[in-house]
Parts: C-alpha cells; sequence; structure tokens
C-alpha cells in the first residue's frame, strides 16, 4: 500500500502535463528571462520521467517566485529567501519528491544566502535553480548582491560600492555537488543543464542567467555567451575542484567584462547526498517518514519506552 | 508548606556536578516513598559561577519549590580558582555558602566544604548562625575525597554527611551510583559516600530536629522535567521531525528529541537559524510529517515569517517557546512569563495560531499533545508556550500517566481517492483551499498523492491556490481561516474536558488567577490563605488562544475579586484577559515578579493579604503591584 501511489509512475509524459490550462498566464514583462527558466523546466522533468503529481516546486519571493504558479505540479511559494529550508524538509520527508527550488538573485544570494551555504553543504539531493538577473525585479528595480560594483539604482544613487556575490565560486566553496551556469537565451544548453541537474544525485546549483528587459537594460544579453564544454578555448576537467575553481574565476571575472561563460563546472558523483550521510549514521529512515502514517501495520514507539532512565 | 518537609540544597560553582549529584539525591527520595519537585539555579556561563539545586521532599504532594529551605550543602566554586595563573576570581569561592544564607530556614542545617570554604571570609557569619539557630557542620569533603579518589568525589563525600545528618538510608543513593557509573569509579565513590556517612554519624552529636521524612508511592514513579514531557508528549503525538537551533532553555526540548528520534525511526535537523529551523518544520509537514520546532524568545522572534507562512499556507505545525527573561538577550538562564504577547502577536496580518501554557509537568505532557492533534486536526501552527522553571524542574509522576496510545493521525489528509472524486479546476488543480467548509478546515493532500496538485502559497490565493486579489475570494479566505479558531474553542469547550486547573473551593470569596508554571506555587498559597481562614480559589490558565471566554468570565463572575500571578513586568496576562472579555478590569489587581526567580507561595501569599484582604503591607521584595483600573 501506497498513499502516494504518483511517486514512480512510469509513463511517456506530455510537455502539456506540466502546463496550467489557461489560468494563470505569466506576469513577467515581454522578453523576461524568467520564461527561459520556465520553459527548460517543462522540457527537462518530462525528460527524466518525472510526473507532475511527483514533483514538487518551492520559490522565494520575486519574479523567480511566480514560476510555480505557472507550472502544473506541486508547488510551495514560500517567502523572501526561505525556500531552500522548505524544500530540503520537504525532500528529507519523503525522498520519493522530486524537489526543485528556486528563486532570484536577490532571494537565494541576498535574503537567502546563509541557507545557500548551508543547503549546499549539506549536500541536499535537490536542484536550485537561482534567476540571476543582476537587479531586484519586482521591488523596481533595486541594486542586487550580484549587481557590478557602480550600478546606480534608487537605492544606490551614486553606484554600489559592493564587489558583486560570486554566485558560482559561492556554490562550490559552500559544497554543491554540481554547479553550472546557463542562460535563457541559450534554450537548448539550460533544457540539457537543468535535465543534468534533476538527475544529479545531490545539490545541484544552477546560476541561470535572466535577462531583465525593464529594469536591467545593461544585462547580459547583449553580449557573447560560450559554452565552455563547446569551445576548445576553455576546456577544463569538470571533476576536479582546483581546475573548476579556476574556470570559475576567470568566468566570474568576465562576467563584468564582457564575455560570458555558461556551461557545467564542477560535477562531483561520487560524493554522496545528504540523506545518504545521515542514513549511514543511522539518522534517516530508509523508508520515506511521510509513508509511515499511512501504515496501518506500523508499530509506533511510545515514550513509556523512554522511562527507565527516570525511575 | 507541609509540616514535615525536606527542602535540600546543594551550592557550588557550575561544572562543579552539581546537576547530576542533585538528580541522583532527588530520585534516591523518590524511591524512598517521598514526593520531589527540584529547582535549579544556574548562570549563563560553563564553569564556575554560583549555581545551587534546591531538592524539595514530603511524604505529601509538593508542587513548588516551597519557601526558603532548610538544609544546605556548600561545596565551594573550585572554578574560581585559577591554579594555573595563581588567579583568584573575587569571593565566588564563597558564594556557595554565603550566597545561600538569606534563604536558610531558622533551624536549618549547613555543611560546608573546608577544604575549599572559609566562613572567616564571610562577615557576620557566626552572628548569623547564632542568630538564626543553624547547625553548621564544618567537613574537609575535599580532603575526604581525595584520600579514596579524586578531589571532584567531593558531591558524594557532601551527599554521605546530609544522609548521615538527616538519618537516611544509604541504599537508594548507592543502587543510583551503580547504574550510573562502573569500576574503579564506583568502588571509589562508594568508599567516600560510606567513609563520609561513618565519619559523621561518628564524630558529631545532632542537635538538630530535621530528619529525612518517610513517605510510600502505591506505584512506581519516575522523575522528570517539562522539556521532558513535551519531548515526550510529541514523541507520542507522532511527531517524527524536529528542526531547530540551540538558545538556552529551549535547548533542552531539542536535546531530548535529537537523542530519541533516530531510535524512533524519526528525523532531527540543527540548521543554521531560527528561520530555517521553522521553516524546515513547515516544509516537512507539507510534505506529509507531523513536525516541530522552536525556540527561546530572541529566536523565536526570527520564527515569525515561516509562522505566519503556516497561517496562510494552511500548513500544521507545532512550535514550542521556552520563555526566558528578556528583552533581547536579558537573563539567558532565568525565568520570565514575558513572551506571552510576543507568542500571541507575532507575524503580520490577521495572524491566528492556538497558544497553550502548560503549568505542571504532567499538563506539559497532555498540552503538547493537544497542541499536535489542534493543528493537524486545523491545519495551522499551534504553539507550547512556557518557561525555563517548568523547562528544568523536575517532579515525580506515576509511572502509568505516560502509558498511552501513540497518535499518528495525520489530521486533515485526503486519500487519493477522496482526491479524485474532489473538485478540480480546468487545468487539474485540486481545491485544495475550498471556500465552503463546515469547520474552516478544508482537507489537504500531500506532494506525491495523484491528482492532488495544487500551489501552496504566503499570498492570498483561491481555491486551487492561485495568487488572487480578489477582493470576494479574499473575504472567503480569511473568514474560513479565522473560522478555525472558533471551531477549536468550541471543540475544546464541548469535547474534551478544559485545560484550565482549578483549585480551592468552588464558592470561595476570592480568586487568584494565574497562567503557566506559576501555577503550583498558587495553588499551595491557596491552600495556606484557606487555612489561615481566607476564602480563596484559583485558576491555573492553559488556552492562551483561542481564549477560554466562558470559563473565565464564570470564575471572575464568581468572586468578588482576584489576583492575577505572573511573571513579567507589564501584566500580560490580565491584559489579554481584559482585552478578551471586555470587562472585570475593576477586579483584578496585579502582582507581578521578574527578578529572575519564580514567585515562593510564601511571596503570594502576602500579595493577596497585602492587596486583597488588606490584612498585610510588607510585600516581598521582587515583587510588585499593578493595581485593579480605578484604584
Amino acid at each position: 500500500m501506497s498513499a502516494f501511489n504518483a511517486i514512480g509512475d512510469e509513463r511517456d509524459i506530455d510537455r502539456d502535463e506540466y502546463t496550467p490550462g489557461l489560468e494563470p498566464q505569466p506576469t513577467w514583462c515581454p522578453g523576461c528571462g524568467d520564461f527561459g527558466v520556465l520553459k527548460a523546466l517543462k522540457q527537462a522533468l518530462p525528460e527524466v520521467g518525472r510526473t507532475p503529481d511527483e514533483t514538487l516546486v518551492c520559490t522565494g519571493i520575486g519574479c523567480s517566485g511566480k514560476l510555480n504558479s505557472y507550472l502544473d505540479t506541486y508547488g510551495f511559494h514560500t517567502i523572501h529567501g526561505r525556500s531552500l529550508p522548505v524544500a530540503r524538509a520537504a525532500k528529507l520527508a519523503n525522498p520519493g519528491v522530486e524537489v526543485i527550488a528556486a528563486g532570484g538573485d536577490g532571494d537565494g544570494y541576498g535574503i537567502g544566502g546563509n541557507h545557500f551555504m548551508h543547503t549546499a553543504r549539506e549536500n541536499h539531493d535537490m536542484t536550485y535553480i537561482v534567476f540571476n538577473n543582476e537587479i531586484f525585479g519586482l521591488t523596481k528595480g533595486q541594486t542586487s548582491p550580484t549587481s557590478p560594483k557602480g550600478h546606480k539604482s534608487k537605492t544606490q544613487p551614486s553606484g554600489s560600492a559592493k564587489t558583486p556575490i560570486r554566485p558560482l565560486s559561492l556554490g562550490l566553496t559552500s559544497g554543491a555537488s554540481y554547479v553550472a551556469r546557463t542562460a535563457a537565451v541559450n534554450p537548448n544548453q539550460a533544457k540539457e543543464i537543468i535535465t543534468e541537474a534533476i538527475e544529479h544525485d545531490g545539490f545541484a546549483h544552477i546560476d541561470f542567467l535572466t535577462q531583465c528587459p525593464t529594469w536591467n537594460k545593461d544585462a547580459k544579453q547583449y553580449v557573447p555567451y560560450v559554452d565552455i564544454q563547446d569551445s576548445d578555448d576553455y576546456d577544463h576537467d569538470v571533476t576536479d575542484r582546483r581546475e573548476a575553481a579556476e574556470m570559475m574565476h576567470e568566468t566570474e571575472d568576465l562576467l563584468y567584462e564582457g564575455t560570458v561563460l555558461t556551461g557545467r563546472y564542477y560535477v562531483d558523483d561520487d560524493r554522496p547526498s545528504y540523506q545518504e550521510e545521515k542514513q549511514a549514521i543511522g539518522e534517516m529512515p530508509e523508508e520515506p517518514l511521510a509513508e509511515r502514517y499511512f501504515d496501518d501495520d506500523y508499530e509506533w514507539e511510545r515514550s513509556a519506552d523512554l522511562l527507565d532512565r527516570h525511575k | 508548606m507541609t509540616d514535615n518537609e525536606l527542602i535540600w540544597r546543594i551550592a557550588g560553582g557550575s561544572g562543579d556536578g552539581i546537576d547530576s549529584t542533585s538528580q541522583n539525591f532527588a530520585k534516591a527520595l523518590m524511591r524512598s516513598g517521598l514526593n520531589v519537585f527540584t529547582h535549579r539555579h544556574y548562570p549563563s556561563r560553563i564553569r564556575g559561577g554560583h549555581t545551587y539545586v534546591e531538592i524539595r521532599a514530603a511524604e505529601d504532594e509538593v508542587k513548588s519549590r516551597g519557601d526558603g529551605y532548610n538544609c544546605l550543602l556548600a561545596l565551594g566554586d573550585s572554578f574560581a580558582r585559577n591554579p594555573q595563573e595563581n588567579a583568584y576570581y573575587g569571593n565566588e569561592e564563597t558564594k556557595p555558602l554565603s550566597e545561600n544564607l538569606d534563604e536558610l530556614r531558622e533551624g536549618g542545617i549547613i555543611v560546608y566544604d573546608s577544604g575549599l570554604l572559609d566562613t572567616e571570609e564571610i562577615p557576620d557569619f557566626e552572628e548569623r548562625v547564632e542568630e538564626n539557630d543553624w547547625h553548621v557542620f564544618d567537613i574537609d569533603l575535599r580532603g575526604m575525597a581525595k584520600e579514596h579518589g579524586r578531589e571532584v568525589m567531593r558531591n558524594t563525600a557532601g551527599v554521605g554527611v546530609t544522609a548521615a545528618l538527616l538519618d537516611m538510608d544509604l541504599d537508594h543513593i548507592e543502587d543510583l551510583m551503580a547504574d550510573a557509573m562502573g569500576g574503579d569509579i564506583l568502588e571509589q565513590n562508594l568508599q567516600i559516600l560510606q567513609d563520609a556517612y561513618d565519619y559523621t554519624k561518628e564524630e558529631y552529636e545532632f542537635e538538630h530536629d530535621l530528619r529525612v521524612p518517610t513517605g510510600d508511592h502505591e506505584e512506581e514513579q519516575v522523575l522528570l522535567s517539562g522539556s521532558n514531557a513535551i519531548a515526550y508528549g510529541a514523541l507520542d503525538e507522532g511527531c517524527r521531525f524536529i528542526s531547530g537551533y540551540p538558545m538556552t532553555p529551549w535547548t533542552d526540548v531539542f536535546t531530548i528529541m535529537s537523542q530519541n528520534l533516530p531510535k524512533f525511526g524519526g528525523i532531527s535537523e540543527q540548521v543554521e537559524d531560527e528561520i530555517a529551523a521553522a521553516a524546515l518544520a513547515v516544509g516537512a509537514s507539507h510534505a506529509g510529517v507531523k513536525a516541530m520546532s522552536g525556540s527561546s524568545g530572541g529566536g523565536f522572534a526570527l520564527m515569525s515569517e515561516p509562522l505566519g507562512l503556516a497561517e496562510m499556507t494552511e500548513t500544521p505545525v507545532v512550535l514550542v517557546e521556552a520563555m526566558r527573561a528578556g528583552p533581547s538577550t536579558g537573563m539567558p538562564t532565568k525565568p520570565e512569563q514575558g513572551d506571552l504577547e510576543h507568542v500571541l502577536y507575532t507575524s503580520q496580518g490577521d495572524s491566528n495560531r492556538v497558544v497553550f501554557a502548560p503549568g505542571t509537568v504532567d499538563e506539559a505532557y497532555d498540552q503538547t499533545r493537544m497542541a499536535f492533534k489542534m493543528a493537524y486536526e486545523y491545519q495551522l501552527p499551534a504553539i507550547v508556550i512556557f518557561d525555563q522553571k517548568l523547562s528544568g524542574e523536575n517532579t515525580n509522576l506515576d509511572a502509568s500517566f505516560f502509558d498511552r496510545e501513540p497518535n499518528p493521525d495525520p489530521g486533515s489528509v485526503m486519500t487519493e481517492d477522496e482526491i479524485a472524486e474532489a473538485a478540480h479546476d480546468a487545468s487539474g488543480k485540486f481545491h485544495r483551499f475550498q471556500h465552503e467548509t463546515d469547520d474552516g478546515v478544508s482537507p489537504r493532500s500531500l506532494p506525491g498523492q495523484k491528482g492532488g496538485r495544487y500551489l501552496a502559497t504566503g499570498n492570498e490565493h483561491n481555491p486551487p491556490g492561485h495568487i488572487s486579489e480578489d477582493p470576494e475570494n479574499r473575504v472567503y479566505q480569511m473568514d474560513r481561516r479565522m473560522q478555525k479558531l472558533e471551531s477549536i474553542r468550541t471543540e475544546l469547550d464541548e469535547e474534551h474536558e478544559t485545560q484550565q486547573t482549578y483549585h480551592g473551593p468552588d464558592d470561595a470569596e476570592y480568586g487568584i488567577i494565574t497562567w503557566g508554571s506559576q501555577q503550583g506555587a498558587v495553588e499551595e498559597a491557596v491552600d495556606r490563605l484557606n487555612d489561615a481562614g481566607h476564602s480563596v480559589k484559583s485558576i491555573g490558565v492553559s488556552d492562551m488562544m483561542p481564549f477560554p471566554e466562558a470559563e473565565m468570565t464564570e470564575f471572575l463572575e464568581s468572586v468578588d475579586e482576584a489576583l492575577v500571578v505572573e511573571m513579567n513586568a507589564t501584566a500580560q496576562f490580565r491584559g489579554l484577559t481584559q482585552k478578551e472579555l471586555g470587562l472585570y478590569g475593576d477586579k483584578m489587581t496585579s502582582l507581578l515578579k521578574y527578578n529572575g526567580n519564580p514567585f515562593e507561595p510564601g511571596e503570594i501569599v502576602q500579595g493577596f493579604e497585602a492587596e486583597i484582604d488588606d490584612s498585610a503591607t510588607d510585600l516581598a521584595t521582587g515583587t510588585r503591584v499593578e493595581p485593579a483600573a480605578g484604584d
């Protein structure tokens, strides 16, 4: 008996299954890079054989937070910066559910930065897509943690004095076992990377460049994107941590100079996921915890079993 | 105050083993057939600094630490000395003796370690001893311990000495030691215990009257704290996920859960901060596991936003709030009841939650279970609020109290067959947040269930969960969410026995109202007041939200005047009562205490006599009166 029959439902899945009916229609601006994430995700999920009913997409607040409004999966639109703690607990509670978290650069690297660092170091088996448009969009154009130094906005009228976050390096040093960057203007690569990230057993961090045509006209849609896996100039061993770090260093300088490098930077398939680590030390049940509440035969232990030490 | 009671206080420095020694001594007293109640006082530091544990033991029921105490074992603060640097930190070392003299009753016993403490350093010691008729035993406990083992075993020597002075058998103490240790350590400790006992019996003539009381339990007893009871209540109610961040005194519950959950097939997560902690509990519950988190005041402040998220998404979750003195970091190891308003009203919007404040260890168990039941049945956050006092104090209960059935029922969750029959919108999304329900509860589906897809969002939303600012939908959804609290109040009033605790004669002229951990001290005060010819009854209120309007109205209607006893400076519970009832402001006077120590029954007696009965005027230091409106 399973209370979660959708999990492991092996059948051919139509991409349209992930699209809700007429309502709601996306409220993103025309030309917004967020459409690219939505499209890539809709293509990737059937590719990895995940049905809408066994998929949970957790988002934060901002334009990116609306991603799951336009996807016909289970969704949890949380609060600013908090998609990761909600998502990783859902995954621990029911590992059968495919958990994808998403947020913006303000949401993910700013207010939720602490959660990002810790979820990555724990290597939870989930995919985290950060919509990076180097701006606060929904609050109307303030400087974000990834905005370049000198970026002027209504809240930084003299230009930002802060060095921007280096998302890829941050993901790597925090402990993510899969780190990649892709861009909305590169749909084939985006679909490929998201597919790979979902299939990866561990924390997959995707810095997804999403142009903001309304508030950040300088953003990266106007510069050439180079796929590092397709270019002889930028070859590195993605399983080598040091090489990945050096590659990221180069990219994250170049991002603000003109050339944007995309692709997979780091892939560690050997590292156990957090769930496996916890199972190894005996602190995580083998069966999904959520199932237990529907198992009539399960014998629930009682606090009376603990009373010996109190006598 | 019972006529025949032992209140034994062991004092030393943090790290000197005061806690473990007292735990064993309390259990030994319990095993000998007595009722016990422990109280712990400690500073916010790791080692050194004055700390004590008090154990009250009597044949009759004991509900509080009592007034003062009658037997002191002063071990000295060994950490006040720093041999490496040859430094000595002020007068810390003598504090275990000097700091405790004020509360020692007339005719009481003092045992102090003359190997560490010198009474010459305490001004007026001799005069005070004479004045109070104290019986002093200066014994080189350190020397005794060194002789047979190690200096740290002077605790054991001290226990041996007091056991001899009180005519107490060593059997139970020896058994408990054998449970806790083995090998040479056990042998040495047993030797020291016996030597100290024999030495005291041989060398001294006992002129004091105090002896250990005798008693008898009808059935096997267990000794445990409020934090234990909360954790055990959660386990029995099927909680199998906890997430937290350490903060005193919440850490106790968190630790107990973390040590037991994996053995019970559950998951415990220590995470980066309290925002994450509460958000994880919400995430686990959303996925179908009974989950809890918690903190103390400062950490709970961070939980305000996930708390609101749980309300808006109608995700059941139980949060524990272990109060300590505030504001801000306040006094980390001292009790206060200052977070009531914080817990009731924190988070934006017209937010609703269930809040229970247990008053005793057994109530802590029952009400934690009730908090889970309400949270999962009605899909909203429930908070158990208590304080450092209830968290750390140990009392004995019948072991059979815990012989309860577990309740793994996850509440209003639909089966896949039911989901298939339920309403869906054109795009296939399930109507998770339907408008029309009987009690405000719209049953949920869990991620992974077939056909149950919906969006849970902290934004206002329509039935399938899509973000909506439609005015009509907004009113429907708000009204439905708010209706849950009314349904809970109805259920609590009609289907369960009251969670409020009444004490004293029904037809009493005056009332004492209290909430949370002060209940036991209030009940003892009520007994003493009635014995002294007053006519008083009390109510210990546990339901903070939804408020027990009918019960409180009935109580206040039945008395001429009421004294509201609480451990904060702004009369928060009295304020809540007036807000909820809109009346009786002129009937209630507050007796407040916020110096870091809980009420003793005597202070409540004095407060009553000074403010309600007008027969006394001198109030205990550390208490304050907030007069009734119009006074």
